[in-house]
């Protein structure tokens, strides 16, 4: 997701005001939020009324925290807990963390639609969920003052108690909260200082381990709910249809009830998923491929390899390309190719929907309710406000449970349409996962860069090619560079180049190539992170100098990336003797606001790259929780050693090549390296957490196995071929 | 068929061939076991068929008759269970948690056969589960601490 979705301003004053829904023994607070519009030069509406949270304290002094931000593994849900009890006062053990209902209140803040992506949810809701809670504590502390008839200078919030300083008289939260909800909201409540924070900085434990290790936690294709059908969906091949199929076969298997067609394939309606899978398998389509017969992406990438030489739209033009050429003594010259590469979360796609007079009803773990209430009110003829969502846990998201397209949810309410008032369960096979996904774009990348006598770049001519990710979307014109006409994705990275180069040229081919695409976790990054830090290496490399002191010396102007490398190079003991056949690589990129730089020692084992230990300083303003960023430090890294290593999505004769674990193959638990995380202290605003990590670990190991073996990685992932 | 399932009998409704991870989830609502891959793949659907490790995607229910079938939810009924599952909690391994399950079943049996595991042994019962958001650092821990190592 893109950071131009990211947070409106955390400075910008929120609004508060209480919500209508102090019912019963409850306080509620929430907060709203101006939105800012989509797309360049929209005029910002007000956003009159509308909620963006929720705070509830229950007589018994639970304070339940309703969250539109989805958790995926992320941490969300325990740092956004810390921010709130944090200005509440409340005790860490009274907490009950929830999703919310889709429900405008919910969306942002700062844009008007339920998305949970770009490593936001803390840096977004910093500002607003604090003060949220900062007015809850004021009303529960004005409150207890009226009581006693005190000022309530006198009265102070601490741990889940309102007490009388001189009388030492104390009332629970729970005593006060039903009559403090229907007191005004503070407009300006106050702030702890930082000296004041008791959880924000602190390691607490995540609100989610329990349950997740006693496997109690439901997730989407946990959902069971009365008279529940399971559906499998035969779909059909890429640029293709199904043309006649057995449908007598499916109906004969035991179990099944329904089998129909839908615009997306044939459904088979079963009591169970197993008989629903026999009868899908029963069904033996026949198909018939009609359309860009013969794609591959071998001759994708060889089309993209000569795009790359050709002019594109100019994305970055400063400098003269000729004047610096004519000076320059050196020329380095490189090319990278990057596959197609499939999310496959761990819980595979699931929803559960069912269709009633009243609308739709779906419970699935989402990243994108906002887009789920568009795809299934678009399959029922409703309205988006008339589909009711259950978000579940997420297992695993990555950008792929972020569809804008609504491509999981579509199917399900087709087929829980053909069935009114049941619940119909839509299990993807991790087959269908990895055949029919939306995928992070193949890419190519050439950069020429002149040297000068000094060894230092001169110019840096860049050029990109991919398919933009939100072409033909709602969000096309939100995620476009308004002056250039090209997607922010694609250049992200490069057009904020970290290191001071005089003349700079970058150019884009935004392609169209027929193969559905969407964010990944650190999306453009990806990829231009790794053409950037492989190429700034090569530099070095060609100029004689150390990839350290090379980028450092051109560093001079980017504080953030200047102190992030120092620092990792000092952790890592960057240029100190290592074991025999091992070398390292560095890499620092900054994305969603944070800055990351890796060190990766690597070996050979039987000609592939073995990653040993990876030192990583992360540096993102202000730490909520140190744990959590080091857990997503670590899941980043793994995720994008993971593609870096082994993964790629490949068509030949127009159908995916890999169609489950073993032959699309993450990390496993025997290759992962040692990952030591230092955090930059920092008193800056927070910035993204989740997906920062993941940039700089593929060039970080291309870097040192280049080191090790004298030869550059021009081409992903690394074990297409064997080497030294 | 009758299933012996976490110390209890029960009646199952399904034809020989029918996997035991789909019995456990749709047929007995058990659903702490998860569908990863269907092909062995990913350990996600890791149960303990007599005590042993066993991938239920691809485990058909007429092999767990006359077995004791365990799942996730049952593990805490042993000390080691227990143990492992407070291990995990002590080192905050899970992160979106799905594959924590089959993680967990895994890592109970390595325990039972190497009270103490090195690392290599940690390796070899542990790579057959996957996890994308990476967490194998913390289970690699959460092992080390559960086996007092």
């Amino acid at each position: 997701m893109s950071q131009d979705l990211a947070a409106a301003s955390p400075s910008r004053r929120s609004f508060l005001k209480t919500a209508a829904l102090a019912t019963g023994s409850a306080l509620v607070v929430s907060f709203s939020l101006p939105q800012r519009a989509f797309g360049a030069g929209a005029a910002t509406p007000t956003h009159g009324g509308t909620l963006s949270a929720f705070i509830r304290i229950a007589a018994d002094g639970i304070v339940t925290l309703t969250l539109g931000k989805v958790e995926m593994g992320q941490g969300a849900h325990t740092g956004l807990a810390q921010l709130l009890a944090e200005e509440l006062e409340a005790p860490w053990a009274a907490l009950n963390v929830e999703h919310s209902p889709a429900l405008p209140a919910y969306a942002g803040p700062g844009f008007p639609m339920m998305i949970t992506g770009g490593s936001t949810s803390i840096a977004a809701c910093f500002i607003p969920l604090r003060t949220a809670a900062a007015a809850a504590r004021e009303m529960l502390v004005a409150e207890a003052a009226s009581r006693w008839n005190v000022p309530v200078s006198e009265c102070a919030a601490e741990q889940g108690v309102v007490k009388h300083g001189s009388s030492q008289r104390k009332l629970s939260y729970g005593e006060l909260a039903a009559a403090a909800g229907q007191r005004p909201v503070p407009a300006k409540p106050t702030l702890k200082s930082r000296s004041e924070w008791r959880y924000i900085g602190q390691a607490m434990p995540r609100v989610d381990s329990a349950a997740k290790s006693r496997g109690e936690t439901r997730y989407g294709i946990d959902v069971r709910r009365p008279g529940q059908r399971y559906a499998q969906l035969a779909r059909p091949p890429r640029g293709g249809r199904l043309t006649a199929a057995n449908f007598a076969a499916a109906r004969a298997v035991p179990g099944v009830t329904d089998v129909f067609e839908i615009p997306q394939g044939i459904a088979v309606v079963a009591s169970n998923t197993w008989a629903a899978k026999q009868g899908r398998d029963a069904l033996q389509p026949k198909v018939l491929i009609e359309q860009d017969a013969g794609f591959s992406t071998v001759a994708l990438a060889k089309h993209y390899s000569e795009l790359a030489k050709q002019p594109g739209q100019v994305a970055r033009a400063e400098g003269d390309l000729a004047k610096a050429a004519a000076t320059a003594t050196q020329r380095v010259e490189v090319d990278y190719a990057f596959p197609y590469l499939a999310h496959a979360p761990m819980e595979p796609l699931n929803c559960t929907a069912m269709v009633t007079p009243e609308g739709v009803q779906l419970w699935l773990g989402t990243q994108g309710q906002t887009f789920d209430q568009m795809a299934a009110a678009r399959v029922a003829g409703i309205r988006p406000d008339q589909v009711s969502i259950e978000t579940c846990m997420l297992g695993g998201g990555f950008g792929r449970r972020a569809s804008v397209a609504g491509d999981n949810v579509a199917p399900a309410v087709e087929i829980a349409k053909r069935l009114p008032g049941v619940p119909v369960q839509l299990v993807w096979t991790r087959e269908d996962d990895l055949t029919d996904g939306f995928y992070r774009p193949q890419a190519h990348h050439r950069v020429v860069v002149q040297l000068g006598a000094d060894g230092f770049p001169l110019s840096w001519q860049h050029t990109v090619v991919a398919q933009p990710l939100a072409k033909g979307t709602l969000l096309e014109r939100a995620m476009m560079n308004p002056q250039t006409g090209i997607e922010v994705t694609l250049t992200e990275g490069i057009d904020n180049l970290p290191y001071a180069v005089p003349v700079v040229h970058v150019q884009v081919h935004q392609t169209t190539a027929k193969v559905p695409v969407q964010w990944w976790r650190s999306v453009g990054s990806t990829h231009t992170a790794f053409a950037l830090e492989c190429c700034i290496d090569e530099c070095a490399h060609a100029a004689k100098q150390d990839p350290v002191a090379y980028r450092l010396a051109l560093l001079k102007d980017s504080p953030k990336e200047k102190r992030a490398l120092e620092m990792v190079a000092a952790k890592a003991g960057w240029g100190k003797p290592l074991p025999k056949g091992h070398a390292q690589g560095v890499a620092v990129a900054s994305s969603f606001g944070s800055t990351v730089a890796q060190v990766a020692e690597v070996s050979l084992v039987n000609g592939q790259p073995r990653v040993h230990r990876v030192v990583a300083v992360m540096d993102c303003g202000t730490v909520i929780n140190p744990h959590l960023v080091e857990q997503q430090v670590q899941s980043a890294i793994a995720y994008g050693l993971s593609a870096a290593l082994r993964e790629e999505i490949t068509f030949a004769a127009d159908q995916v090549e890999q169609t489950n674990f073993h032959a699309y193959q993450p990390l496993r638990l025997n290759e992962m390296p040692v990952v030591e995380v230092h955090l930059v202290e920092s008193t800056e605003p927070p910035t993204g957490v989740g997906e920062p990590g993941t940039p700089p670990i593929g060039p970080a190991v291309a870097n040192a196995l280049r080191a090790l073996t004298g030869e550059a990685v021009r081409q992903l992932p690394f074990t297409r071929r064997s080497w030294g | 068929m009758k299933l012996n399932v976490n110390g209890a009998m029960h009646e199952v409704d399904a034809p020989a061939d029918m996997p035991l991870l789909w019995a456990l989830r749709d047929l007995l609502n058990l659903t702490g076991t998860k569908f990863g891959c269907g092909m062995a793949q990913c350990g996600a659907c890791t149960i303990h068929l007599d005590g042993a490790p066993v991938r239920s995607c691809v485990t058909p229910v007429s092999a767990a008759e006359g077995k004791a079938v365990t799942t996730i939810e049952a593990i805490a009924t042993s000390e080691l269970g227990q143990r492992i599952q407070a291990a995990w909690v002590a080192e905050d391994v899970p992160q979106c948690g799905y594959c924590q399950s089959g993680q967990i079943m895994s890592a109970v049996a390595l325990l039972k056969e190497h009270p103490q595991p090195t690392d290599a042994n940690i390796d070899t019962a542990m790579d057959g589960n996957l996890c994308r958001c990476g967490t194998y650092n913390r289970i690699r821990r959460a092992i080390h601490r559960a086996a007092g190592n």
